[in-house]
């Protein structure tokens, strides 16, 4: 059974798309990424898959119940973490823990503290106090402290600062290896690259790739570093040219021979030629030249 | 219970400003009486003999002498305004405060279905008006015996339970609105109890327009019909449960299937 299960799901705001035709699925277990720029459909997905807004059409299955029908089963056994927290004026840190415990009827005491001290949180503060950062960690809190089997997380690093980043993955992989599926949604792509084992792209509400972060990054393209001189003017597949007093550095997919053929009629010191990272591959896949193609969305573990 | 208790806490700085403010106010008034009595002849004539406003306060029927006469026109118009207000703006906000303070997303990813938080809210909501009405009730009759009255207790119990039902009817025609807003709702609150007070005035004032107390709450709790009937109009009462039922209905209807918006 897998962890997230969403088939041909679409949100519309009255004419406005939310998301269109959005299928994949996760396994139980999975560190997953949604990657995809603001306004690209990732919180819409979340919220649809929380309950918050009703799909237009669609449906999906969170471990193995309807997004629709089970909604208070699923919320149960589901954390989230919004993009943007926000909590009761007024109220302490402490008692909106305690708060989001009562209402999952759970006493979460001993988990929330260890997850306060390890994020440095301090409980006795009002929320209305709190800098965006520690809002942030009170979310993350709420998110954790009952130990749910599957992490919704929306933009989760936004707001934190570089340690407590660190912290905060180190607090995720430990879950993950306990077992709790993880789906993380972010624009930064070194965060999946680091992190996730799978994941998807969304572009204006659809789903463009999805697959392992491995084969994602996997295209044919090559980063050419060169020092030295080389004449490529008339090589055709060169994109992203940096040109240095040092040399030339670009995104080469056109033919290799013509490439060699051209690199040895120049002047070589050096000469690296490596696999694009994710970012690379995530500009490539935002270009508009590139026509919309949905690899299949099969998980890894199958 | 959590979304009640939770919500009674939020509310209750809200709840004793409100209280604490009708309340003093009701308290002066009585004290007020013993002078008024005193000086009644000629204050009696003045207040029975301005036109149109005598009759839109209904003092051309009630007798400013007696404490029951005072205590309807003058406590009456304090409790009416006041609880009404208050009944308004916690029902109208109820629903609508998540998502205009923007803690709707915090609430409802809780295993806790809308129907629970509608349930809860309501009752939070009824529990805040009927502990005002209490209080409020409670002071009011000690106030009468400290200025050594005999307490009315017919009138009184009559008057204050009409009170009580217009509030909770505002607050459920207000509650149903509630489920609607996403944003602002204060002045839709205000507003809807402004119209039902002076609704019932223009009905007071104008034989044409007697129907309308048929539309607002004010029309059953109209302390010189109480004080002179001696009873409540079991049909307004009726029509005012039905207008509270539907808005309660209809925040079931919305809410169940709203879409939160982030």
């Amino acid at each position: 059974m897998e962890a997230v299960r969403i088939s041909d799901l679409t949100k519309y705001y009255g004419k406005i798309r939310g998301i269109e035709r959005v299928s994949l699925t996760v396994a139980k277990g999975e560190f997953f990424g949604f990657i995809g720029p603001n306004g690209a459909g990732k919180s819409t997905t979340i919220r649809t898959l929380l309950g918050l807004i009703r799909p237009t059409s669609g449906e999906a299955q969170i471990l193995g119940l309807d997004i629709e029908k089970d909604k208070e089963k699923i919320l149960a056994r589901v954390g989230y973490l919004p993009s943007e927290a926000v909590f009761y004026s007024g109220m302490r840190v402490r008692d909106v823990l305690k708060f989001s415990a009562d209402l999952r009827k759970k006493d979460c005491r001993k988990t929330a503290d260890q997850l306060c001290e390890r994020l440095q949180l301090d409980t006795s503060r009002k929320v209305e106090e709190l800098s965006f950062g520690n809002r942030k960690k009170t979310a993350i809190v709420c998110a954790l402290q009952h130990e749910p089997e599957l992490l919704l997380l929306d933009e989760p690093t936004s707001g934190l600062d570089p340690l407590m980043q660190k912290e905060f993955f180190e607090i995720l992989r430990e879950r993950n290896r306990e077992g709790t599926t993880i789906f993380l949604s972010s624009h930064i792509l070194s965060e999946i690259q680091r992190n996730c084992t799978r994941a998807a792209i969304i572009r204006e509400g659809q789903i463009i790739a999805c697959g392992s972060v491995e084969e994602l990054s996997r295209t044919s393209a090559r980063r050419i570093s060169i020092h030295g001189q080389a004449e490529i003017v008339d090589l055709e597949g060169v994109r992203d040219l940096q040109v240095s007093a040092e040399g030339l550095n670009f995104l080469y997919s056109g033919d290799m021979n013509r490439l060699l053929a051209v690199l040895a009629r120049g002047n070589i010191r050096d000469l690296s030629i490596s696999e694009p990272d994710l970012e690379e591959v995530f500009m490539h896949y935002y270009d508009a030249r590139v026509e919309r193609s949905c690899v299949p969305c099969s998980h890894g573990k199958e | 219970m959590t979304i009640i208790k939770h919500e009674l806490r939020q509310g209750r700085i809200a709840f004793a400003v409100w209280t604490v403010s009708i309340a003093a106010l009701m308290v002066v008034c009585v004290f007020l009486f013993p002078e008024m009595k005193r000086e009644m002849g000629a204050i009696g004539n003045l207040f029975a003999s301005m036109g149109k406003f005598t009759d839109a306060f209904g003092m051309n029927r009630l007798n400013f002498g007696t404490l029951i006469g005072f205590y309807a026109i003058e406590c009456g118009n304090v409790l009416g305004l006041g609880g009404a207000f208050f009944a308004a703006l916690t029902a109208v906000s109820a629903l609508s405060k998540e998502e205009k303070d923007r803690t709707a997303e915090f609430l409802l990813t809780h295993p806790v279905s809308r129907a629970r938080v509608v349930t809860e809210k309501l009752m939070a909501a009824a529990a805040q008006i009927l502990a005002m009405n209490l209080m409020i009730f409670v002071l009011s009759l000690l106030s009468i015996t400290v200025i050594g009255e005999e307490i009315p207790w017919k009138e009184i119990l009559l008057m204050h339970l009409a009170y009580l039902l217009m509030q909770l009817e505002l607050a459920g025609i207000c509650f149903g609105i509630s489920a609607f807003l996403h944003r602002g709702s204060a002045g839709i609150g205000l507003g809807l109890a402004v119209m039902a007070y002076f609704l019932n005035l223009i009905a007071n004032m104008t034989k044409n327009a007697k129907f309308l107390k048929y539309i607002t709450p004010f029309g059953y709790c109209d302390a010189a019909d109480i004080v002179g009937g001696g009873k409540l109009n079991s049909v307004m009462i009726v029509i005012g449960a039905l207008a509270a039922g539907i808005g309660i209905a209809a925040a079931y209807i919305r809410y169940c299937g709203k879409d939160i918006q982030g």
